[in-house]
C-alpha cells in the first residue's frame, strides 16, 4: 500500500513539474508577442495620419513640422551592421579556425579567457574607447585619404566598434561548432591524403555552414540591437549615409536619444514607438528569413 | 663514452643508411630480451610493410611496446586481441594518422618497402595516399555520392570531368555499389544505408589508388549483410591490395584472414600465418585468447 501511494505521489510530481515548465514557456513566449503588439498599438496614431511607407521611405525628419520619415534611421541601422559583420565575420572565421585545428593546447588555454573577457566587457567602455581612439583615428588617418572632411563619428566607427563588440560571441559559437565535427570525418578527408586546408575547405567549413549561419544570424541580431556604443560614436545625423565616412543615426540610437524629453510635440512619441516597431519587426523577419535559408541549406546538403 | 647497450646500438645501427639494407629483408631481428615470439617461417621475402622495434607513447602511455612486425604484400592481414590492446594505435601509425592526436611520441620504424614513413623529410600526404582507411563507423564527406569519391582524386589535382566521372564508375564497380547507386550518383552520400556508405568509403580509398587498404573494425557497425558484402569484397581485393584489418572478431579473422597478428598489452604476441596461428598456437596466451579464456 505504501509502496502504491509513493509512487502516486512521483506521478503527480511529474505532472506538475511538466505543467509548470510548459507554463513558463508559454509565458516566455507571449512575452515577445506581448511587446510586440504594445508597441504596435502605441504607434498606431501615427499610423493613422501617415501611411506606412510614407514613413518607410520618407528622407526626412523634422518632428516640429511633422515630418516623419524613418529611412535615414533604417539606413543607419543596416550600414552599422553590415559593416560590423563584414568586418567580424573573416576576422572569426579564420580566428576559430585557427584555434580549433591548428593552436597547440596552451595557446587555447590562454586565447579563450580572454575572448570571454572581451565579451564581458560594458558596451560603454567600447563606446569611451571609441570616442577616444576610432574616431580620432578615422577622422586624421583613414579618412583623409578617401574624403575632403570626416569628424570621424561615422558609420564606420559605429560598424568597427560594434565588430569588436561581435567578435567574442561569433569566436565562441564558431569554436563549438567545429568541435561539435567528429574528428573522424577529418581523418577520413587526411586519409586520403588532404592536406589540413584542404580538409578544412571542403569538408569541415561544408558539414558546418549551417552552424556558421546561425552564428551571423545571432551577431546581427545582436548588432541590430546594440544602442550605447554606437551612439556614442556614429555622429547621429538624420540623414542616410552615402559613405562609411559619414555619421548615421540607428534606430536603437534614435529611441534612446529622444524618449523622454520632446515628448511634447505632437505624435513624436508615437514615432518613437514606431521606430521601436520597425526594429522589431527587422530582427523578427530577418530571424524568420534566416530559419528557412537555414533549413534549405540542410536539405540540399543533407546535414 | 657512454656504453650502449645492444638494442641502442641496433636502431643506431639501422637509423645509418647503409646497414639499412641488411634489415630490409626477411630477417626479423629481435632484441635480446625479447620474450615475444615471431614464427620464423612466416614467408616474408618482401613485406610491404614492415614495423621496426616501434614504441608509442600517448600521453605518457606506453601503448605500443617494442613491436616488429611484417605485413605481406598481397594478403589479408588480421590484427586480434582485446579492447585497448593497441591494435588500432598500431593501425594508425601505419598512415600517420596519430600524429594528429595530442602528446604523442614515436619511437622506431615503419618501412613502407624499406622507406621509413616516420622520417620527417616524408611527405606525410604521399603517405596516406598509399594507404585507404576504412574506419569503424562509415564516415561520408557533407556531400553528394559522385563527389565523396571524386573527392580524392580532385585534390590529387585531377580536374577532367571525363576522367572523373571514370574513375567514379570503376571505383563504384570495385567497391560492388555501381548498379546500387549509378541512377542517384547526385544525391548526399548520408543517405545511403549504412552498409552502403562503408562500400561507398571503401571506393572512396579506392579512388586515391593506394597500395594497402587498412580497416578499423571496419564491419563492427554493419548488420551480419552488409558485413559479408565488405569481406567478400576484401577477399576479392587482396589481388591487388595488400589489407591489413583490425577486428575483434575471432571468426571473422578465422574466414578471411591470411596473416594473424596477435597483440595484447600493447605488445606482438604471436604473429603468423593464419593456419598456423589458429592450428598451432605456440604461446599460452594465444591458445587462451583462442580459447575464448578473455576477449
Amino acid at each position: 500500500m505504501a509502496l502504491r501511494n509513493n509512487s502516486a505521489f512521483r506521478i503527480i510530481k511529474d505532472k506538475v513539474a511538466r505543467n509548470l515548465m510548459l507554463a513558463l514557456t508559454l509565458f516566455s513566449l507571449a512575452l515577445a508577442l506581448i511587446i510586440g503588439v504594445g508597441l504596435y498599438m502605441k504607434s498606431t496614431p501615427i499610423l493613422e495620419q501617415h501611411s506606412l511607407w510614407s514613413l518607410l521611405s520618407g528622407d526626412v525628419w523634422r518632428p516640429f513640422k511633422g515630418q516623419f520619415g524613418f529611412l535615414p534611421f533604417i539606413m543607419g541601422t543596416l550600414w552599422v551592421t553590415g559593416i560590423s559583420i563584414l568586418i567580424a565575420l573573416p576576422l572569426c572565421l579564420l580566428t576559430s579556425i585557427y584555434l580549433s585545428e591548428y593552436a597547440h593546447p596552451y595557446v587555447k588555454k590562454v586565447v579563450f579567457p580572454m575572448i570571454d573577457i572581451l565579451a564581458g566587457i560594458p558596451p560603454v567602455v567600447y563606446g569611451v574607447w571609441g570616442i577616444l581612439v576610432v574616431v580620432p583615428f578615422i577622422s586624421d588617418k583613414i579618412a583623409p585619404h578617401f574624403v575632403e572632411y570626416s569628424s570621424g563619428y561615422s558609420v564606420l566607427a559605429g560598424g568597427i566598434i560594434l565588430a569588436i563588440m561581435i567578435i567574442p560571441l561569433i569566436i565562441s559559437i564558431l569554436i563549438e561548432i567545429f568541435a561539435s565535427i567528429p574528428k573522424e570525418l577529418r581523418d577520413a578527408s587526411l586519409s586520403l591524403g588532404a592536406t589540413n586546408w584542404q580538409t578544412i575547405k571542403f569538408v569541415l567549413l561544408r558539414k558546418s555552414l549551417p552552424g556558421i549561419v546561425a552564428a551571423i544570424v545571432l551577431a546581427i541580431s545582436r548588432a541590430f540591437g546594440e544602442t550605447i556604443a554606437v551612439l556614442m560614436v556614429c555622429g547621429n545625423i538624420p540623414a542616410s549615409p552615402h559613405s562609411i565616412f559619414d555619421s548615421g543615426y540607428p534606430l536603437p540610437a534614435l529611441i534612446a536619444n529622444n524618449y523622454g524629453e520632446m515628448l511634447s510635440i505632437p505624435l513624436y512619441d508615437s514615432a518613437l514607438m514606431l521606430a521601436a516597431f520597425i526594429l522589431f519587426a527587422i530582427i523578427f523577419l530577418f530571424n524568420l528569413i534566416s530559419r528557412i535559408v537555414l533549413t534549405r541549406i540542410e536539405k540540399k546538403f543533407a546535414l | 663514452m657512454r656504453l650502449l647497450n645492444p638494442r641502442d646500438m641496433l636502431v643506431r645501427a639501422k637509423k645509418s643508411p647503409k646497414v639499412r639494407t641488411l634489415f630490409g629483408g626477411a630477417a626479423v631481428l629481435e632484441p635480446e630480451n625479447s620474450h615475444l615470439h615471431v614464427q620464423k617461417d612466416m614467408p616474408m621475402e618482401k613485406p610491404h610493410i614492415s614495423v621496426r622495434n616501434l614504441n608509442v607513447y600517448l600521453q605518457q602511455n606506453h601503448v605500443l611496446k617494442n613491436v616488429n612486425i611484417d605485413i605481406p604484400s598481397n594478403a589479408i592481414t588480421c590484427i586480434i586481441g582485446p579492447s585497448g590492446c593497441g591494435k588500432t594505435t598500431l593501425l594508425k601509425t601505419f598512415n600517420r594518422l596519430l600524429d594528429q592526436s595530442l602528446e604523442v611520441k614515436i619511437d622506431g620504424e615503419v618501412l613502407l618497402d624499406g622507406e621509413n614513413i616516420h622520417d620527417p623529410k616524408v611527405d606525410i600526404m604521399h603517405i596516406r595516399k598509399k594507404m585507404g582507411l576504412l574506419s569503424q563507423r562509415p564516415v561520408p564527406l557533407p556531400m553528394s555520392i559522385f563527389d565523396n569519391i571524386a573527392y580524392g582524386p580532385r585534390i590529387h589535382g585531377i580536374r577532367r570531368k571525363k576522367k572523373l566521372e571514370r574513375l567514379v564508375q570503376k571505383y563504384l564497380k570495385s567497391a560492388g555499389l555501381w548498379e546500387e547507386v549509378k541512377d542517384r550518383l547526385n544525391t548526399p552520400a548520408n543517405r545511403l544505408s549504412i552498409g552502403q556508405q562503408q562500400r561507398l568509403c571503401l571506393a572512396r580509398g579506392l579512388a586515391v589508388e593506394p597500395e594497402i587498404i587498412l580497416g578499423d573494425e571496419a564491419t563492427s557497425a554493419l548488420d551480419p549483410i552488409s558485413s559479408k558484402k565488405i569481406e567478400e569484397l576484401f577477399l576479392k581485393l587482396k589481388e591487388e591490395y595488400s589489407i591489413v584489418l583490425v577486428t575483434h572478431t575471432l571468426r571473422q579473422a578465422k574466414r578471411i584472414a591470411d596473416y594473424i597478428i596477435f597483440m595484447y598489452m600493447g605488445e606482438v604476441v604471436e604473429a603468423g600465418t593464419a593456419d598456423q596461428l589458429f592450428n598451432n598456437p605456440q604461446q599460452e596466451l594465444t591458445r587462451e585468447y583462442l580459447s575464448g579464456y578473455f576477449s
